[in-house]
């Protein structure tokens, strides 16, 4: 074991530890803003209720993807300084340009909202979860266009005395082709999350019966399960461009996805393939004839190359050495990241099926799957990452730096295991405190939203914070 | 002017705006233990600065931001060299952060004590290490020719460098008390604002000797006028505060420490991170800078979006401007 392998693993767990968090917020901020925009509109108070329910869920979520964003900016510079220095010219633009345009504002609109409950006037207090959500998701785009960037390097050209890379078109990094898809695709992610956590709390307080609220819990349960489907359908139809899309930049990414070794015309796509223990040869296999070649090229016919070529054609081009990902773990994480976040759809046409015509599910299975619900494309995103940076490797950016040479030098093994061990440390705490409270809340269900008897002689001054800390 | 100073003026401004913002967040952080005698009054504490903290944090992302966007070598070098102290850093920001938002979550004593801890050592570890950071970036470090940091962790921890953080602690405990007399009403207030005098008083001895001192290390006309406002500045609000005038106070406290940062990078230009050990390894606001293009483009973003941030920050403060007693914290 050496600094960079720990530095590697300190990156995927504090990365993938901070996109648990990620794509709650980034779905639930327009899923609250939505809901408080029709108790606006309405005036029903079950909408209210709702707000200020999954509002609390929202900000409990919300503390943990801060916190450990802070961790993942500082962390470029401390654990992969060389990298930083070759691509700082580019890499570091959109980071700035995501704090500067996207934290600062959600970050102050959220404080606005948080405590503006009954002292900005009703709209702007609207406004102000509205410019919290745009600034969330516009803070996605951001740093996925800096992902982007290591996945398919563009719009910069080599400095040939530094040998570092430099910025000549801006316009070409923020219109990467890879970022202008995965930008839909990760939302989508996001919203898929987002929805499986409210039908999930919504479906538990339905079946186990709550009086006067249920009304408003079966409208959430019904919410929820229409943004899980129509997540689920944009999700399969960005990621169908994407595959397309990665077997042009990245063939080599596909070919792993696939556990492809030979070249095909026409490839056919593996839904099961046991390889020999070290990946290199499959032995047995379930496949759909032609699927892959449509996946890869839009054409049933067209070629899909194989990880044995493009590795002799990277190793002519780059020199000698491995170019190979590795095999097992882009096979898994591509099929379980699909197959997660399609249980998670298929949940939710059940939960809209038992819900129809005014009827109430009362069925234990169906709870139980509920509650699973939000866990499963939670794991689909964590997968898809997984696969996307592991797909990458051994580049940490594509065919220019490899991630091997991005490392601190100056930083010891002692140091990064001192932050890593600390890092594991206190996320593991945290997530255990988190979940606890998330489900506390979720339990209590929606809130009492009767106004409270004005006394009169209390002024304005005088009055309790709504929503204190 | 050329872009890469003012880049660099901009890197100052930023991180001149997180520590006039966050450190009275700290400052109010540290004194939880000691103005909030219960429940009710930590929570008046803590709301004073509930609907900012977030937001002033943000300047630190932006700063970072734009260090590394502007300054690659500069940010790779620093962040690199300075590990250690930036992951304790990093872990008190997360365990106050949250500890923000969760402490009023369940009713337990137990719960609330073991937060309050979170944020009164999430306030106090960045107060301090801040200043040894800054202090170490204006000293010098050893760098290697090839701008990789030569040193180890005791490198850090010279006297000068440790005036540094108690001086920052000072400076951000001072803020914090008058910050807390401008923003409470009642008993709190009053405690605050005579425990802000004595604070005051005592951090203006150690600032001025840290000053004092930075300038002897290195200096610049601006500099020195910009250090002799500093001090001044904060006489001014110590004095504002024993005559209770908590609106000049706290002008008083922003203002000694924006020019107290102002000192050190005023004192620190052309240089970003000087070395003490090959002068060859001294990174400089050209040497560390990225590209005219980049920075062209960095100058855009921010002449646009700089202002609309300030706007909306100061319109919440604004929002927000009312004094917040045990009055106003909800029974439950
Ligand atoms: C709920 C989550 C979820 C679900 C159900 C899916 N994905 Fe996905 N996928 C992600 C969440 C995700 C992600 C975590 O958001 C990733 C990681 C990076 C990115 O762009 O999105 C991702 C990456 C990702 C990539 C890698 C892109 C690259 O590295 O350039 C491809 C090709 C796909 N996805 C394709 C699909 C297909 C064909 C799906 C069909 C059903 C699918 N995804 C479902
Ligand atoms: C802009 C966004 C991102 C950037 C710049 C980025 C960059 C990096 C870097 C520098 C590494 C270390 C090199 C390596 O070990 O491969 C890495 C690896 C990794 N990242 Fe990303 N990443 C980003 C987003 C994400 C997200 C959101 C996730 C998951 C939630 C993720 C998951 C991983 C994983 C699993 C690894 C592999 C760790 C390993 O090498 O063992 N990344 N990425
Ligand atoms: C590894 C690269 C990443 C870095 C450096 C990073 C940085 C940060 C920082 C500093 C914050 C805290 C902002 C605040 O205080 O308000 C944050 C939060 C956030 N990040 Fe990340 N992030 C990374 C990966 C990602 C990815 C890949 C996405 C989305 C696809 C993402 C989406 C968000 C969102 C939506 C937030 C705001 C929500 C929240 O604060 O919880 N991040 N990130």
């Amino acid at each position: 074991m050496d600094a960079l392998d720990v530095a590697r693993w300190q990156f995927g767990v504090t990365t993938v530890y901070h996109f648990l968090f990620v794509p709650l917020t980034i779905g639930l901020s327009v899923l609250v803003a939505i809901l408080q925009t029709l108790w606006h509109r309405t005036g029903s108070e079950r909408y209210l209720k709702l707000t200020k329910f999954y509002g609390k869920l929202f900000l409990i979520n919300f503390a943990m993807g801060v916190v450990t964003g802070i961790v993942q900016e500082f962390q470029f510079g401390m654990n992969w300084s060389d990298y930083s220095r070759f691509v700082g010219d580019i890499f570091g633009a959109p980071l700035a340009i995501e704090a500067l345009v996207a934290f600062f504002l959600e970050s102050t609109f959220i404080g606005l909202w948080i405590f503006g409950w009954d002292r900005l006037p009703q709209r702007l207090h609207l406004a102000a979860i509205w410019a919290a959500a745009i600034g969330t998701n516009l803070s996605a785009y951001f740093i996925l266009a800096a992902n982007s960037f290591m996945q398919n390097p563009v719009g910069y050209r080599i400095n040939p005395d530094t040998g570092r890379a430099e910025l000549t078109d801006f316009v070409a990094v923020l219109t990467n082709k890879v970022a202008l898809i995965t930008f839909p695709h990760t939302l989508a992610g996001a919203f898929l999350v987002a929805g499986s956590l409210i039908v999930a709390v919504g479906l538990w307080h339905v079946i186990r019966g709550s009086g006067a609220d249920t009304d408003a819990y079966r409208f959430a349960t019904k919410f929820g399960s229409w943004v899980v489907l129509v997540a689920a359908a944009l999700v399969l139809f960005t990621g169908d461009i994407q595959g397309k899309i990665m077997t042009q930049v990245q063939p080599m990414k596909m070919a792993a996805a696939e556990g492809l070794y030979t070249t095909e015309s026409p490839a056919s796509f593996s839904v099961l393939t046991v390889g020999s223990l070290d990946g290199s040869r499959e032995i047995f296999a379930i496949k759909i004839p032609h699927l892959l070649s449509y996946l890869g090229t839009g054409d049933p016919n067209g070629t899909v190359h194989g990880i044995n070529d493009l590795q002799a054609q990277y190793a002519s081009q780059y020199g000698a050495g491995s170019y190979t990902p590795i095999i097992p773990v882009t096979y898994w994480s591509f099929r379980f990241m699909i197959a997660f976040g399609m249980a998670a759809a298929a949940i939710a046409l059940l939960v809209l099926w038992t819900h129809r015509k005014g009827r109430t599910p009362t069925s234990r299975w169906l709870l139980r799957a509920g509650l699973v619900m939000p866990a499963l494309p939670l794991l689909a995103n964590s997968f898809g990452w997984i696969f996307t940076e592991m797909g990458r490797q051994p580049w940490i950016v594509f065919g220019e730096m490899l991630t091997r040479n991005g490392v601190s030098r100056s930083v010891s093994l002692t140091e990064v295991l001192t932050s890593f061990t600390a890092f594991t440390l206190i996320y593991a705490t945290l997530a255990v405190i988190e979940f606890k409270l998330l489900l506390r809340y979720a339990k209590a269900g929606v809130p009492d939203v009767t106004p409270q008897p004005a006394e009169d002689d209390t002024d304005d001054a005088e009055r309790p914070l709504a929503f204190a800390y | 002017m050329e872009l890469t100073t003012i880049w660099f003026l901009l890197v100052a401004v930023l991180f001149t705006g997180y520590f006039v913002l966050e450190g009275f967040d700290f400052g109010v952080g540290m004194l939880l233990p000691v103005l909030g005698r219960d429940d009710r009054e930590r929570r008046v504490l803590i709301n004073t600065i509930g609907p900012v903290w977030d937001g002033n944090e943000v300047w630190l992302i932006t700063a970072g931001g734009a260090m590394f966007a502007a300054f690659p070598e500069w940010y790779a070098t620093l962040f690199s060299g300075f590990y250690l102290p930036l992951l304790l850093i990093l872990l008190a920001l997360i365990a106050r952060g949250v500890a923000f938002e969760y402490r009023h979550k369940r009713p337990e004593a137990a719960w609330k004590r073991r937060w309050d801890r979170a944020i009164f050592w999430g306030s106090a570890v960045p107060a301090v290490l801040w200043g040894v950071a800054f202090a170490n970036i204006l000293r010098g470090v050893p760098l290697s020719a090839d701008h990789e940091y030569a040193g180890g962790l005791l490198d850090l921890l010279h006297p000068y460098a440790l005036l540094g953080g108690v001086t920052t602690l000072g400076l951000f405990l001072t803020h914090g008390a008058v910050f807390l007399a401008l923003k409470t009403a009642g008993d709190i207030r009053e405690r605050a604002g005579a425990l802000a005098v004595k604070l005051g008083v005592g951090t203006a001895v150690v600032a001025v000797v840290f000053l004092a001192w930075t300038l002897s290390i290195r200096s610049s006309a601006a500099a020195v006028v910009l250090a002799v406002g500093a001090a001044l500045a904060l006489l001014a609000g110590v004095a504002a505060a024993r005559v209770r005038r908590e609106g000049w106070a706290f002008t008083g406290t922003a203002v000694a420490i924006a020019l107290a940062v102002a000192t050190l990078f005023a004192a620190l230009f052309p240089n970003v991170l000087p070395s003490t050990l090959d002068a060859a390894g001294t990174l400089t606001a050209t040497n560390a800078a990225s590209t005219p293009y980049t920075l062209k483009i960095m100058t855009w973003v921010a002449v646009v979006f700089t202002p609309i941030v300030l706007a909306y920050q100061g319109w919440t403060y604004w929002v927000f401007r009312k004094r917040i007693g045990v009055q106003n914290i909800p029974q439950h």
